[in-house]
């Protein structure tokens, strides 16, 4: 199965980066979930929590406030002004 | 000890108090570089991603908004000059405040009328010396920026830009900071942040990819409005990075430099009192026999 390839990066680093199955994010228009193959999408995020299921099957919660999401060619990238694990 | 001796070795002295504070400095601005790098390299994969983003609504939404055309008659351009908050560090500050001359003899021949942003204590106290008028003054942590002052910088710039230019809004948005190429070049550099060139070197590895059609959500126009503002600071707060990390390479030059020169000093200055020391003692010898010679005469 396809993949996706994520990035969380904040204004000074880059928060976390690996391999994903699926993502859920808030944007303003409500949430939104990502699977590989996803159509090429700039979304900008609502205050919330960033949900990416990796390839092992571990879900990690990042929050990311005053952000985007974008993607393309299976990449999704979440940018956060402040952003981190939770 | 004659009084020749006498200066030669305060001067020696002198010269090696210096060098001492050259040469902590010097160990200081090494050590910081490292830091300062890492934080440009760090920081490398936000702007990216924003620049990306940005290139991508840019191109491929024909929607007028305000940050993207072009002014029919721009007649008001700002610039953000991007100094040190200390001295010492060569021409750090000095050459960037040179390069902002030349700009604002550019903008002012294309007759617009030129607003200053100021960072670093070294820009506001050259243009308090000139008395020269400038819209803000940030000073302070230029060696470690942290990421609220490019905020507020940004924030500031985007109200401007928003204003209409009757009202003292600008049109146009010049940032002018130092770029750090390696631990000996440090190239000043002028990028027009707004209206938009996205074209920018920014984007290096994946230039000839094309970009994918996006799909927008909400509306193309409400995420240009969520996006600038941030795509603006991320260029700020890189141009800060930017600007500490030569500034720390500047000064460990300067400080090199200098240290070198005090040994110099210092070697030029003990040849100089060893002399001095051995003429004194050949005179003294020449006085002793000469006042002998004289006695066994007069017996």
């Amino acid at each position: 199965m396809a993949e996706l390839k994520v990035s969380v990066v904040a204004a000074d680093h880059e928060v976390w980066s690996g391999k994903a199955k699926q993502i859920i994010a808030r944007t303003t228009e409500g949430e939104i979930g990502i699977l590989p193959g996803h159509e090429p999408v700039l979304a900008i995020l609502a205050q919330g929590e960033v949900r990416v299921t990796t390839i092992e099957g571990n879900v990690i919660t990042a929050q990311a406030d005053d952000g985007f999401l974008s993607v393309e060619n299976n990449t999704v990238t979440v940018v956060a002004r402040n952003a981190g694990l939770v | 000890m004659g009084a020749q001796l006498r200066v030669y070795r305060q001067k020696i002295k002198s010269a090696q108090t210096t060098k001492k504070i050259t040469r902590a400095m010097e160990l200081i601005s090494a050590s910081r570089i490292q830091k300062a790098q890492q934080r440009v390299a760090a920081s490398g994969p936000y702007s990216r991603a924003v620049t990306r983003a940005v290139s991508a609504v840019a191109t491929f939404s024909n929607v007028d908004h305000i940050l993207t055309t072009e002014a029919e008659n721009p007649t008001r351009a700002a610039v953000v000059l991007f100094t040190s908050d200390r001295g010492l560090a060569g021409a750090f500050s000095s050459q960037i405040i040179r390069e902002m001359g030349e700009l604002r003899t550019r903008l002012e021949g294309e007759g617009k009328v030129v607003v200053y942003y100021l960072v670093g204590r070294k820009a506001v106290a050259n243009f308090a010396f000139r008395k020269r008028e400038s819209e803000a003054q940030w000073i302070g942590g230029t060696d470690q920026p942290v990421f609220e002052t490019a905020q507020q910088i940004g924030e500031a710039l985007v109200a401007k830009f928003v204003q209409p230019t009757a009202e003292g809004g600008v049109d146009e948005i010049h940032i002018l900071f130092n770029r750090f190429v390696s631990m000996v070049t440090q190239v000043p550099e002028v990028v027009r942040l707004l209206p938009l060139e996205v074209v920018e070197g920014v984007e290096s590895a994946d230039n000839t990819e094309l970009l994918p059609l996006y799909e927008f959500e909400p509306e193309v126009d409400k995420v240009l409005d969520a996006l600038l503002p941030v795509y603006i600071e991320s260029r700020i707060f890189n141009a800060m990075l930017q600007s500490a990390a030569s500034e720390h390479a500047a000064r460990q030059k300067a400080m090199k430099s200098a240290s070198d020169n005090a040994d110099k000093l210092i070697k030029d200055f003990t040849r100089l009192a060893n002399n001095a020391r051995q003429s004194e003692i050949t005179q003294q010898i020449s006085e002793i026999v000469g006042g002998a010679d004289a006695l066994s005469s007069a017996k």
